[in-house]
C-alpha cells in the first residue's frame, strides 16, 4: 500500500515534467533551447482555469492551455527564430514576462492576486491517491504518451529526421532544401502546445490557478532533458527519477533529519553530475543556441 | 546575348545547347562585392573548372547557381531555361547540386539519412529506413561511390564522407554537379579515385563544375576553364590550348612563380648551428577515444631546415602538432626546444623560448574574427604589448601597421574586423603574428589552406626566407606539392606514426603516396 501511493503521487508528480520535457526535447533537438518552458507552462496553466472556469469544462480548459503555451512559444520563436536574438536573453525574458502577464490577468479577471477560484478539473475522485483515481484521468493518460509520441516522431518520421538534422547542422539541412526557420516554427510552437498542456495538468489537478504555480517546474524539465542526453526515453526515466525524488523529500517531511532542501537540489545536482561527464557525454545537439547565424 | 529563339545562347562555338550560362552576376554582401559582372558558360557534358584565387568570388556564384544566394543583378539560364533567382529546392530540383568544400552533412545521422534527407522516403508517412538504405547501396553500385549506408556520417573518413556528399546529389537526380575544391582533403589515391568517378559521370552526360586552386588538376581533368579575379570573369579557355603559366597570371593578373617549379626548388641555406632546435622524442598523445592519435613519434628538426610531414588527414598531424604547440595533452615522452624540456610548459612560455605556430584552422584557433587586425595581430603576444598591466593600445596600433605594410595585409586597416577578410589575407594575419616576431622555431600547419595562388606564392616565400635565416620549421601539409617544393626532409604520417622520413631527393609523389595509404611498410 505505501508503495503504490507513492508511485501514484510520483506518477502525479511526475506530469509536468514529462508534458514539460516532452516539448522542449523536440524544441531543443531543432536548435532552440527550451528556457522559456516554464513561461509556456506557466501560460497554459492560468489560460487552462481561465478556459475551464468560464466554460465548466477541462476540455476547453484543456484546449486553452494548450493554446496559452502556444502562444508564448510563438513570442519565443518571433523572437528567436524570426528576429534571431538570443535564445537565453529571449527565453529569461519569456518566463518574466510570463509571471507579470499571468498575475495582471489574475488580478483583471478573478480579481484576486494569489488565485483563482475553484475551476472543475479531471479527476473523479479528488483527493484519492490510489492508481485507480489516476487512471480516470484523461491527462495523465496524455502525459504518459506525450514522450512516447515524441520519440516516434522524431526517430521515425520525415519531420523528425529535418528536426533533428536542422539542430545538429542547419547548412546542411538548408543546403537540401530544407526549410531550416520553418521546421524550427514547427517545433518550438508543437514544443509550445505540449509544455502547455503541462500547465493546464497542473491548474486542473489542483482545480485552481495560483500565482507563479510552475514554481521552477519548466526549469526542472529542462534538467532532465539534458540528464536524458536529449533521449526521448531517457529524458522520460529522468523526469519520473526527479519525481521519485520529490515525493520522497514529501513523503519524509517532518520526520527526516535530512532538511527538504538538499532533496529539492537533486534534480539539479543530478543534472551537473550528467554534464560533468560522469554517466556519458552529454552532447547536445550542435546548433543548439545557434539561431543567430 | 541569346540565340534567335530567344531563349538558348550559343556557346562560342556553336555546339549544343549550354548546360548553365550566368551573364552579368553581381552579389553584394553588405560593402564586399564578391561578384561584380561575372559570367560563365558551361557547355553540357564536360568538366568545367572554374580557377581563381580566394576571394574572386568562385564559391559565392556558384551559390547563386545552386539557389543560395539571389544575384543583386544579372541573368542565370539552365538548360536555355530563365532561372535567375532561384531557390535551392528548385535548383535541385532542375538537377542542379552542389558539393560543398566544408561538407554539409549531419554528424550524428547515418549516410542513408544524410542522402535522403529532404527527400525521404516513407511508407505510409514514416520514415522507410530500409528502403533508404537499399537506394544508397544502389546508387553506389550504379556510380562506384561506395559507402556502408547504414554507418553514423561521424564514424566516416573525409573521403567516404565526400562520395556521401556526392552521392546526396545524384540521389536528387543531379545532372550538374557542382564540387567546391573537392581535392582540398582527399590523398592521391583518392584523388584519383575521384577523377575516375567523375569522369565517367561526364561520359554519360552529366556537367561538372569544379572549383579548384589547384592548376595540376585543371590540367589533368578539365575540358574548359574559367578564371574569376576580383569578382569578374576574366579568361574562358579550353584546356588543351591552355597552361597553368597562363592560368595563374589570369588568376593573378601578372606573373607568378609556381611552387613545384624548377628554380623554387629548396636549396640550403647556411647552418650555422647544428643542433636540433626542436627535438621530439618518443612523443605519444592519445586522443578522445584513449587511443594513441601520435604513437612514439620521434624527430629532430635543425635551424635552416624545413621538416616536412605528408600524410592523409587524421593520420595523427593534428594532435603531433597541437602537442609541440602545448595546446594538447602529452601522455608519454619529451619536447625539447634548444635542449631545454618543454614537455609541460604552457603555450605562452614555449612562445617566449621561440616557438610560433601557424594553426591548421585559422578561424578556429589562430583568430578571433570579430577582433580587429590589430588585435590578432597581438593574440598571445599582449604581455609584449602592455605597460603597467593595460593594453598599450599605440604600440598595437604602431605594430599592426608595421605588419601590415610588411606582409601585405588588405584592407590595409587595422580596425578592421577579421571576419570581413578573405581567407587569403585572414592568413596573413596568421602568418604576420607568427612569424613577425621573435622565433627560432615555427610549427606551419596546413600554412595555404584555402588560399589563393598569390598569396601561396608569399607564404612560400616567407618559409624560404625564414629557413635562409636559420629558422628550424616543421611543415605539415595535406598539399603534396607543397610538402614537395619546400621540405628539405620529408617524413610520411600513417596511423599516427612517421611511415617513413626521407631526403628530398628521394621523395617523389608516387613513393610518399604509397607510404601516406599504409601500402609501403613501416620504416624509420
Amino acid at each position: 500500500m505505501m508503495f503504490l501511493a507513492f508511485l501514484s503521487q510520483t506518477i502525479r508528480i511526475a506530469m509536468p515534467y514529462l508534458f514539460a520535457s516532452a516539448g522542449g526535447v523536440l524544441s531543443e533537438r531543432s536548435g532552440l533551447i527550451g528556457l522559456g518552458l516554464e513561461g509556456y507552462m506557466l501560460s497554459g496553466a492560468f489560460c487552462a482555469a481561465l478556459g475551464s472556469y468560464y466554460s465548466h469544462s477541462p476540455w476547453i480548459g484543456l484546449a486553452a492551455g494548450l493554446a496559452g503555451g502556444t502562444v508564448f512559444a510563438a513570442l519565443y520563436g518571433l523572437c528567436s527564430v524570426r528576429y534571431k536574438g538570443d535564445q537565453v536573453v529571449v527565453g529569461v525574458a519569456i518566463n518574466l514576462l510570463a509571471v507579470g502577464i499571468t498575475r495582471f490577468f489574475l488580478r483583471f479577471a478573478f480579481g484576486s492576486s494569489s488565485n483563482s477560484p475553484r475551476v472543475p478539473g479531471f479527476s473523479v475522485a479528488e483527493t484519492g491517491s490510489g492508481l485507480l483515481a489516476l487512471a480516470h484521468d484523461p491527462m495523465i493518460w496524455m502525459g504518459a504518451l506525450a514522450m512516447p509520441v515524441v520519440g516516434w516522431v522524431l526517430y521515425r518520421t520525415p519531420f523528425g529526421l529535418r528536426v533533428r538534422a536542422v539542430g545538429e547542422h542547419p547548412g546542411a539541412a538548408l543546403s537540401v532544401g530544407i526549410p531550416v526557420a520553418r521546421v524550427r516554427w514547427l517545433a518550438v510552437l508543437l514544443s509550445g502546445a505540449i509544455a502547455g498542456m503541462g500547465g493546464a495538468y497542473l491548474a486542473l489537478d489542483q482545480h485552481q490557478f495560483t500565482d507563479q504555480m510552475t514554481a521552477g517546474r519548466g526549469f526542472i524539465a529542462l534538467a532532465a532533458i539534458i540528464f536524458g542526453r536529449w533521449d526521448p526515453p531517457r529524458v522520460g526515466l529522468a523526469c519520473l527519477l526527479f519525481a521519485a525524488a520529490e515525493t520522497f523529500q514529501i513523503r519524509l517531511q517532518g520526520a527526516s533529519a535530512v532538511p527538504a532542501q538538499f532533496v529539492e537540489m537533486i534534480p539539479y545536482v543530478l543534472t551537473i553530475v550528467a554534464l560533468a561527464g560522469v554517466v556519458g557525454r552529454a552532447v547536445p545537439p550542435a546548433a543548439l543556441g545557434k539561431t543567430d547565424e | 546575348m541569346t540565340a534567335p529563339d530567344g531563349t538558348t545562347p550559343p556557346t562560342p562555338d556553336g555546339a549544343p545547347p549550354l548546360a548553365v550560362s550566368l551573364r552579368g552576376i553581381d552579389m553584394s554582401f553588405g560593402p564586399v562585392r564578391a561578384n561584380r559582372g561575372a559570367s560563365l558558360d558551361v557547355a553540357r557534358g564536360e568538366i568545367h573548372a572554374l580557377v581563381g584565387e580566394n576571394g574572386a568570388g568562385k564559391s559565392t556564384l556558384m551559390r547563386v547557381l545552386s539557389g543560395m544566394y539571389a544575384p543583386d543583378a544579372g541573368t542565370m539560364t539552365v538548360n536555355g531555361r530563365d532561372v535567375t533567382g532561384w531557390s535551392t529546392a528548385q535548383a535541385i530540383d532542375a538537377g542542379v547540386g552542389m558539393v560543398h568544400q566544408h561538407f554539409m552533412l549531419v554528424p550524428t545521422l547515418t549516410v542513408a539519412e544524410n542522402v535522403v534527407l529532404g527527400r525521404e522516403i516513407t511508407a505510409a508517412g514514416r520514415l522507410d529506413r530500409r528502403g533508404a538504405e537499399r537506394a544508397v547501396a544502389e546508387l553506389g553500385e550504379r556510380t562506384g561511390l561506395v559507402v556502408a549506408p547504414g554507418r553514423l556520417v561521424s564514424e566516416l573518413s573525409v573521403g567516404e564522407a565526400q562520395r556521401v556528399e556526392i552521392l546526396k546529389t545524384l540521389y536528387r537526380g543531379a545532372r550538374i554537379l557542382i564540387l567546391d575544391e573537392p581535392t582540398a582533403v582527399l590523398s592521391p589515391p583518392e584523388v584519383d579515385e575521384l577523377w575516375r568517378v567523375l569522369t565517367h559521370m561526364r561520359d554519360t552526360g552529366d556537367t561538372i563544375i569544379l572549383i579548384t586552386h589547384k592548376l595540376d588538376e585543371v590540367m589533368a581533368v578539365s575540358n574548359t576553364v574559367t578564371v574569376m579575379r576580383r569578382g569578374a570573369t576574366v579568361g574562358r579557355v579550353a584546356t588543351r590550348d591552355t597552361s597553368p603559366a597562363e592560368l595563374a597570371r589570369l588568376m593573378v593578373g601578372r606573373d607568378v612563380v609556381l611552387a613545384g617549379d624548377a628554380a623554387a626548388a629548396p636549396q640550403h641555406s647556411i647552418r650555422a648551428e647544428r643542433r636540433a632546435a626542436l627535438d621530439v622524442r618518443e612523443l605519444t598523445v592519445a586522443d578522445a577515444r584513449k587511443t594513441h592519435a601520435v604513437d612514439g613519434v620521434s624527430f629532430a628538426v635543425e635551424p635552416g631546415e624545413i621538416l616536412g610531414i605528408a600524410g592523409v588527414e587524421g593520420n595523427g598531424q593534428t594532435e603531433l602538432v597541437e602537442a609541440l604547440a602545448g595546446l594538447r595533452e602529452v601522455s608519454a615522452g619529451a619536447v625539447l626546444l634548444h635542449g631545454r624540456d618543454v614537455t609541460r610548459q604552457s603555450v605562452r612560455a614555449r612562445g617566449d623560448a621561440g616557438l610560433s605556430h601557424i594553426p591548421e584552422d585559422r578561424q578556429l584557433r589562430g583568430l578571433v574574427l570579430d577582433y580587429s587586425i590589430a588585435d590578432n595581430l597581438i593574440l598571445g603576444q599582449q604581455h609584449r604589448f602592455s605597460r603597467r598591466g593595460a593594453v598599450d593600445a599605440a604600440h598595437v596600433l604602431e605594430n599592426a601597421r608595421r605588419q601590415i605594410e610588411r606582409f601585405d595585409i588588405r584592407p590595409a586597416d587595422p580596425a578592421a574586423p577579421a571576419r570581413a577578410l578573405s581567407g587569403g589575407n585572414q592568413q596573413k594575419i596568421v602568418i604576420a603574428r607568427e612569424m613577425g616576431r621573435d622565433f627560432t622555431v615555427l610549427l606551419a600547419a596546413q600554412p595555404t589552406r584555402g588560399v589563393d595562388v598569390g598569396a601561396i606564392e608569399f607564404i612560400h616565400a616567407q618559409l624560404r626566407n625564414a629557413r635562409a635565416e636559420g629558422k628550424a620549421i616543421l611543415l605539415v601539409s595535406a598539399d603534396l606539392t607543397e610538402v614537395l617544393a619546400l621540405s628539405d626532409r620529408v617524413a610520411v604520417m600513417y596511423g599516427g606514426r612517421f611511415a617513413a622520413v626521407l631526403p628530398r631527393a628521394e621523395a617523389t609523389k608516387e613513393v610518399l603516396g604509397a607510404y601516406m595509404t599504409g601500402a609501403s611498410g613501416r620504416a624509420a
